[in-house]
């Protein structure tokens, strides 16, 4: 696909004004338009078209709980946490740029050097009252570890609303089933990313 | 003899009184479907199958609501209001044959309540008086909403009184008499009055037709409830009974409009027999639909372009009809 259609934005040539006549001002005019709009039944226009609809019975209801609108793969939900499809581990590395760049403060995180030295999440909650699912946490994460998801219903019966990270996280069966689905939106690799991606020299 | 007219008038009354209180109830069901199906929706499905219990689940509600009177509003004249709406327009109703006359167990009944000699006069009237309802609801609620919507129904009712009874007038001269069973009769032997004397009759009819939309308050003419201007209009203040009082005149009266059409000016219910009554009802259904269809389809027209037709189209015609009725009739 060309980016053509979008990088024109010089639309001139297909608008065109819409044809309106003057607005009568004599009286004898003024009684003309009213015998002609009368008479041109436009009023069972209207009405043919609603009975067409009426019989043609072509519903467009989406009887919600039982039948949900399918949603795209970058829908920015209900966070999740992803693992590792080599050793099914956590992705979080715990760098708390995700804590940082949350606009809204809603991200809370606390870390500590676990038996092997190494940095591990200790405390990690959303608070969903908070979130405004603008996806910058998914964006900057560089492990693509906290990503959204696609759950949307989150009534909840108070405001503070927190989800922890075991909640996010990844079940192990669902990576043992090997069911675990990337996230498309804010943050995800483009596409064929290795083929443009180029060498760091070694000398930075 | 006396009694037995007072026991049968009675429970006509309150045949009349439940059946179309539960029509007003079924009548928002049809409309919900109608306004649904003609908008690609598919309307109140939860409650009962297809939804049909929804006006039994809305009746629970409006019963069991609590009724609030606002702190500043006049509270008896407030109080008073829905039922005047309501109660016109049942009263109005005494006049009207929904179903010729028949017999069973061998007594002979006669479908409407009194047979006054002045019935149309009379339902026109009655009717007129309902415009009280909004008008002192409207004043009382102590709501700028509702003294706009009273204001425009003062103005809708008593111009579009002027209307309905011009365009009446010419029938009435044709047939002599203001009773309803007396229209009957008399289109039954001279045809439907739509095709009588030379259009004369169809152009009362099309006039009388306007005029009830404006009357009942319906959607090419519903300003004086207009949910997106002016809220509920007169309606605003109101919760619970009363307000469900209010819906149940509108109905009411949508339904007896209804009756009151073909039984004026296609023919009623023809010879009295079992197809004549079908067909009455049949007649009836078309008009009550159509204050649906139009619904789905029309836009709301100006409260000054509603005048303008009011006085400037509508009333010169019927005038006009008059007077040649007059002249054809000489
Ligand atoms: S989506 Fe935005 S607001 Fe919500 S946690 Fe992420 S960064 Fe914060
Ligand atoms: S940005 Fe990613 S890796 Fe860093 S703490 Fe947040 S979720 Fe973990």
């Amino acid at each position: 696909m060309n980016n053509e259609a979008f990088n024109n934005r010089d639309v001139s040539d297909s608008y065109f004004l819409v044809d309106i006549e003057d607005y009568p001002t004599e009286p004898w005019d003024k009684f003309k338009r009213v015998i002609k709009r009368t008479f041109r039944i436009e009023l069972f226009v209207g009405l043919w078209v609603v009975i067409r609809e009426m019989f043609k019975f072509d519903i467009h209801t989406i009887s919600y709980p039982e039948e949900k609108m399918p949603i795209g793969p970058r829908y920015r939900a209900i966070h999740e946490m992803k693992r590792l499809w080599e050793s099914d581990t956590e992705r979080c590395i715990g760098c708390g740029l995700c804590e940082k760049i949350c606009i809204s403060n809603c991200i809370k995180i606390d870390t500590r050097i676990d038996e092997n030295s190494r940095k591990e999440v200790s405390e990690y909650s959303i608070n969903l009252g908070r979130c405004i699912f603008c996806g910058y946490c998914a964006e900057v994460c560089p492990e693509l570890a906290i990503t959204h998801g696609g759950r949307y219903e989150n009534a909840s019966d108070q405001r503070e609303h927190f989800l922890m990270y075991e909640d996010m996280l990844t079940p192990l069966d669902k990576m043992t089933a090997g069911t675990q689905v990337e996230f498309e939106g804010f943050g995800a690799i483009t596409p064929h990313e290795d083929e443009r991606v180029k060498k760091t020299p070694l000398a930075y | 003899m006396e009694v037995a007219y007072l026991i049968e008038t009675v429970i006509k009354v309150v045949v009349v009184l439940l059946v179309f209180s539960a029509l007003a109830g079924i009548g928002t069901y049809f409309e919900r479907k109608v306004l649904a199906f003609m908008q690609r929706r598919l309307g109140p499905m939860n409650v009962g199958p297809y939804g049909m219990l929804q006006f039994g689940a809305d009746a629970i509600k409006l019963f069991t609501k609590e009724d609030i009177i606002p702190s500043n509003v006049v509270a008896p004249i407030f109080k008073i209001a829905p039922v005047i709406t309501a109660a016109t327009a049942f009263i109005a109703a005494a006049a009207i044959p929904f179903l010729p006359e028949f017999t069973i167990f061998g007594y002979t009944v006669h479908p409407i309540v009194s047979d006054i000699n002045i019935g149309i006069l009379y339902i026109l009237g009655v009717m007129g008086v309902g415009l009280y309802g909004p008008l002192l609801g409207g004043m009382a609620s102590a709501n700028k909403f509702s003294l706009l919507s009273a204001a425009r129904g003062a103005a809708v009712f008593i111009s579009y009184e002027v209307v309905t009874g011009l365009s009446i007038l010419a029938p009435i001269m044709m047939v002599g008499s203001l009773s309803l069973i007396d229209f009957n009769d008399y289109q039954l032997e001279n045809g439907w009055m739509i095709f009588n004397m030379y259009g004369v009759g169809f152009v009362a009819f099309i006039l009388f037709w306007i005029a009830g939309f404006a009357e009942t308050g319906r959607t090419p003419f519903h300003l004086i409830a207009n949910d997106h201007e002016i809220i509920d209009g007169f309606g605003t203040e109101y919760s619970g009974m009363r307000w469900g009082l209010f819906f149940i005149g509108e109905y009411a009266n949508m339904f007896f409009i209804s009756f009151v059409i073909p039984l004026l000016f296609l023919g009623g219910y023809g010879d009295g027999s079992f197809l004549g009554a079908m067909a009455l009802l049949g007649k009836m259904s078309f008009f009550f639909f159509f204050f649906l269809w139009t619904r789905a389809a029309w836009p709301d027209v100006r409260p000054d372009q509603l005048m303008w037709l009011c006085w400037k189209v509508l009333m010169p015609i019927a005038v006009l009809n008059i007077l040649i009725a007059a002249i054809v009739m000489i």
